[in-house]
This record gives structure tokens, sequence and C-alpha cells, in this order.
């Protein structure tokens, strides 16, 4: 008995041990097939920064239309991998694909803004009520370390009246990879040549100066737990922890606070101007247009022009009219700033030339 | 059922046995032999695995800039320039600090625990101190932000500096921000306490009563005994336990990004920010979408690797001299 008994332990085990192995030789293809199957109609992965809006969205959807839509939120590079490899039916990116990425793709991949994200500057002075004011140049020299006291005079001018302290200035910056990143220093490289030359624009950086933290999360606490420290974070983030935010100054030299408005005002700012055959990978910093708040951006889906399968092809351009219409309206609760109203008739156009079948 | 069938059925099942015991057991040598030796190959083969896999996907990165890669401070994901010199730099010292403050801690109360407590407190203080072990490094990280950070910012860095006049000594001067290299050191420390003192408990409880005795009939006080009977038997176990420690504080991710302060330069004070190459990859590699990028991180994750054997292949070698002594002198 005793000596059966130990001959099974390791067959057992080495069964085990095989059927892992094959299972995991063909990872990435069993799991999007065993999705699937298993109840999501459609896969996408991608951004981390709308994950919150998608998912209501999502959910909403699949009450009301009867589709699943199953997104992982790994990352807006992942997302674009993904994509390009075709292992999800949709990606999601806060930054547009570039040129070398759109190459790699295996055919044309469309991109549709869905909601604005903006990025908002976040500091930590004791004595000042009010919000505090900063021109694009002020925080370009702030986050360059070239401003490195509270008191300086590139500050003080802007903020008549105000007491500045004559602290130093510790600039606290995302360490992870992020969107948000890419907003703000995609803002910083339209408002300042310097900027835009080193460190440039991108997800991560190499930053002049400062302590790099994780997350918004992260960012935010290390600016409340030192007296004169700069951040910044995304809007919804600040809103629902009652952030101290600066207005910024926009293109019309006009001071904004950050708010779901004003990023919508940007977004309107530059819509109007949009030649009809645009690709939708626009920048929107620094927009032009009243009340525009300058450190915004879209947030995109990121969808094959030809879609393989019909019946796929249906689901997701029935889910994008969907959001369009009814999913924006949604989106403010969430802290999100919806699109303005004259871009949604030109993305609804652009759903007709998704087609099904395989791309040429 | 029916006792009689019962029976029947135990009967039934122990001639089986019997039958296979005679005729299957070579054969069942040979499978159990095998299937074993199968299982001991599958390590090894997943490290080679690991390593040619990393490898291949860092060597565009390796061989674009050879040995500048590892001595060059600009990482610069935007303009492609990358180098990993802070961070292996950051992945060594948060560690050295890690062991230079656990170490002596952890032996320690592994001391206490085995030689001098009474019996009713070492159980539960031997388990309070496993019981760190378990606790999950982001739970660490978050405790490091939330209360290490302050209490390092005021009063801990200001009385380093400006009270015990440490900044002389160029390891403690700067700004006291909080995250920093010595955060990330004193959060590795804690971290890697419990797995040195549980080690070093064991070895030091697996000691013989019979050196303690003769220490102590030749005249020794008991910490003679200690210092000069125990602690040289236990020797290689407790480097053992470190080295053990060592690992994990290399590879450390989680915790360390949320108090190192994440910037990618050397600087000589332990005030500074720094940045360690687990806690690189776990920033970045999420959002890399260059190729370039991609393989700098794969490359960064090689280097780890290897840093990583080559630290366990001084730690065995060490382990190895410190028995060998230790038995030559006893013999």
């Amino acid at each position: 008995m005793n000596r059966r008994i130990l001959l099974a332990i390791p067959l057992l085990a080495a069964f085990a041990c095989g059927g892992d192995k094959k299972a995991g030789g063909a990872d990435s293809g069993t799991t999007a097939a065993a999705s699937t199957t298993s109840g999501a109609d459609l896969t996408g992965a991608g951004a981390t920064f709308p994950y919150p809006i998608y998912s209501k969205w999502f959910s909403d959807y699949a009450t009301k239309a009867g589709v699943k839509i199953n997104y992982q939120s790994i990352g807006s590079g992942g997302g674009i991998r993904q994509l390009t490899e075709g292992t999800v039916d949709f990606g999601a990116s806060d930054a547009p694909m570039t040129d070398a990425e759109l190459a790699k793709a295996k055919g044309p991949i469309l991109h549709f803004p869905t909601v604005l994200g903006a990025v908002v500057i976040t500091y930590n002075l004791t004595g000042i009520d009010k919000a505090l004011k900063l021109s694009g140049d002020a925080v370009a020299h702030i986050f360059a370390g070239k401003i490195t006291k509270w008191n300086d005079s590139r500050i003080a001018s802007l903020n008549p009246g105000v007491k500045l302290p004559a602290k130093d200035i510790l600039v606290v910056h995302r360490s992870d990879g992020s969107g948000t990143t890419y907003i703000f220093s995609d803002f910083l490289s339209a408002v300042s040549t310097a900027w835009a030359a080193a460190p440039g624009k991108g997800k991560e950086l190499s930053w002049p100066v400062g302590i790099g933290a994780k997350g918004n999360e992260g960012v935010a606490g290390q600016v409340k737990q030192t007296e004169g420290a700069i951040g910044y974070t995304e809007l919804a983030y600040a809103k629902q922890n009652h952030l101290a935010t600066a207005a910024i100054a926009n293109q019309a030299g006009e001071y904004v606070e950050p708010s779901i408005e004003s990023a919508t005002a940007a977004a309107a700012g530059i819509s109007s101007k949009l030649p009809p055959t645009t690709d939708f990978r626009i920048s929107i910093v620094n927009a032009p247009g009243a009340g525009a708040y300058p450190i915004t951006s879209f947030t995109w889906l990121l969808i094959p022009k030809t879609i393989p399968s019909a019946k796929k092809q249906k689901q997701l351009t029935d889910f994008l009219r969907w959001y369009l219409t009814q999913g924006e309206s949604s989106a403010a609760s969430l802290d999100y700033a919806p699109l303005p109203q004259s871009l949604i008739a030109t993305l609804t156009a652009r759903i007709d030339s998704i087609a099904a079948g395989t791309a040429p | 059922m029916t006792l009689p069938d019962g029976r029947a059925v135990v009967e039934a099942r122990e001639g089986d046995g019997a039958t296979l015991s005679i005729h299957g057991a070579a054969i069942g040598d040979r499978v159990y032999t095998g299937a074993i030796t199968f299982f001991a190959l599958c390590v090894p083969l997943l490290l080679l695995a690991i390593a040619w896999e990393i490898g291949v996907a860092g060597w565009p990165t390796l061989h674009k800039f050879g040995f500048g890669f590892l001595t060059s401070s600009d990482w610069d994901p935007v303009k492609g320039e990358f180098g990993a010199a802070p961070a292996i730099y950051g992945t060594i010292v948060s560690s050295i600090i890690a062991l230079v403050l656990a170490t002596p801690l952890a032996i320690g109360v592994s001391l206490f625990l085995s030689e001098l407590a009474p019996r009713w407190l070492r159980q539960p203080v031997g388990f309070l101190v496993d019981l760190l072990a378990a606790i999950p490094s982001v739970v660490y990280g978050l405790w490091g932000i939330f209360v290490l950070l302050p209490v390092l910012r005021d009063p801990v860095m200001p009385f380093l500096r400006d009270t015990l006049h440490l900044d002389k000594t160029g390891l403690f001067t700067g700004p006291a921000y909080g995250p920093s290299m010595l955060a990330a050191g004193i959060i590795l420390a804690i971290m890697v306490l419990p797995y040195i003192a549980s080690v070093s408990r064991e070895v030091l409880l697996a000691v013989p009563r019979s050196q303690r005795e003769a220490a102590l009939a030749l005249g020794a006080t008991r910490w003679e005994a200690i210092w000069g009977a125990v602690l040289p038997y236990a020797r290689s176990g407790i480097v053992g336990g470190v080295i053990l420690g060592l690992g994990r504080a290399l590879g450390e991710t989680m915790a360390v990004t949320m108090l190192i302060g994440n910037r990618p330069e050397i600087a000589a004070s332990l005030f500074a920010p720094g940045y360690t190459m687990a806690s690189l990859l776990a920033n970045e590699f999420s959002e890399a979408s260059s190729d370039a990028h991609l393989s700098a991180l794969m490359a960064v994750a090689f280097v780890l690797f290897v840093i990583t054997l080559i630290v366990n292949g001084i730690a065995r070698w060490l382990v190895w001299q410190v028995s060998r002594n230790t038995s030559g002198r006893t013999a």
C-alpha cells in the first residue's frame, strides 16, 4: 500500500506539471479565446487613466445592449502592444499612437477620443488661500529647476499681493510611466522651446530636478507632506482629494482654474478648427478659446479599421455610437470632462468607415 | 454494506497491492528516478530559459551601449539614451544599508530568543518577528509614506545632520525631504529582518548544549559563552541567513519604489533620492511602448539577474569559507 502511494505522488505531480506547461505555452492565445467564449463578446486593453469611466460605460452597455466588453487597464503602452499583436479587439491610450507604432500594426487603426483629461498643478504653501497664478513659462522654469524659490520674481510678478515664502521649491513628478506625465510634458513642450529641446515630451522623462513618486496618490501624498512642494496630478484625482490647484495662463493670457468645464472648453476651442479629414491624433494643450484650461488632452479608444468578424464589427460600432450619444453624459459624474458637442457629429460619421473583413 | 462484502473489498485491495510490489518494483523504481530527475532538472532549465529570454530581449541595448550601459547615468526614454549606473548603484547601496541595520538587530533578537528569553516569551516574540515577513510589501510602502517619512523628515534627518554633525561625513547632507536612499534602506532593513532572525534563531537553537556547557564549565560568563562558543559555532548558518536577507533586499520592488524618490542619479548623501533596478522596471515597464525602451528595460532586468547571481555566488563562497574555518577549528 505505502509503496503504491509513494509511487503515485511523483507521477500525479508529473501529470500536473505537464498540464501546466501546455497551458503556459499557448498563453495569450488561449486566454483571449477563453474570455471570448466564457462571456465577454469584446476584449480591450490599455490606458488606466480612463478606466473608471470605461468600466462604467461597459457595465451600463452590458445591461442595456447585452454585449459584454472585457477591458483590462494594463497601461497605454501595453494596450498598444496588445492591439498591434491582435490579442485584443480594441486598445485604449492616453497618448496617440506614433507613426512608427501605426506602421507596425496589422492594419489601419482609428483614434476615437472618448473623454478629456486635464492635469492640475498642485502645491503646498501654508497661508495662501487663493489659487496661485502661474504662467506656462513659470511652470516650465519651476519643473526645469530654473526657478528654485517660491518668492522668485517670476512667480511673484504673476501674483501681486500674495506673500510668497522664501522657501525652496521641491518638484515632485511621477516615477511610473503615465499618460498624465505625457499630457503635462506635452504642455510644457508647447509653451517652452527649451523644454521641448530637453527633456521633451513622453510618458517617462529624464527629469532635470525633483523626486519621483508612484501614481497620483504618491505625488499628492508627497506634496501634502512637504511644505514648499509642487507636483501635478490628473484633475479627477485632485477634485476627489480637494488638492490646492493653481490657475494656469492659457494661450489668450487668461488665468483658468482646472475644471470639467474649462477642459471641455479647451477641446471646443480646437475642434472648431479641425479639418474634416483629421485622424484625431491631435494635441489640445495650450488650446485657444475663452476659458480653455491649457493642460488638457483627449484619451483615445484605438479601433482597427477592418475587423475580421462581422459580428464583432457590428458590436463594436454599436458601442461606439452608444458612447457618443449616451455615454458622454455620465462622464462628468466621475469627474471626466465630456467631449464638446461639435466633435460628436464628426466622430459619429467616422464610425461608418469601420468595415468587416480582413485588412488589405 | 454487509460485513462479508466489506471484508471482500479489503482483501482484493491487499492482493492487488502485493502483485504490484512484486512485479512492478523495478519499473516503479525507474519511473520514480526518472520523475525525480525531471523535477530536479526543471529548476535549472527554467533559470536558463529566463536568462536566455531576458538576455535576447535586452541584447539590442547591451550591444548598442556596450559597457557604457553599466557606467552611464543618462536614462532618457525620450531621446533613447539608456544608462543603468544609478539604478545599479542604488540597488547595491540600499541593500547594504538594509543589511548593516538589520543584521545586528536580527542576531540580537535571535540570541535573546535562543539564549536569554524565558520560555513563555520565546514563542510569542518569535511569532511576531516571523509575522513581519508576512506583511505585503505595498503595506510596508504605505506605512513608509505615512509614518516613516514624516519621522525621518523631522526629527531623524535633522538630528543626524545638525545635532550629531554627521554631515561632515558627506553621507548625511542636503535637504531632508524624506524620500531617500536612507528611507529605502530602513524599510528594507525591516523587511529582511525576519528572514535573518528566523534563520539565525534556528541555527542558534541547533548549537549543541554541550558547547555552552563546556564553555560555562571552563568558567566563562554567560556573555563569554555566547560570544566565544555559541556564535562561532553558528556563524556559517547566520551568514546564510544574511544572504537570504540580501537576496530579498536586492529584488524588493514595491516598498522601495514608494520611498526611494526614484531619481536616476548617483549622490553621495543618503538623504538624496535614488533609484533601484527593480523599481525602474516596475515604474516604466507598463507604459514602455518603443522597442528601444523595452529592450533597455530588459537589459536592466538582465543586469539585475546577473548581479543577483554574482552576489549569491560570493555569498556561497563566504558561507563555504566560514564553515571551513569553523570546522577546521573544531577539529
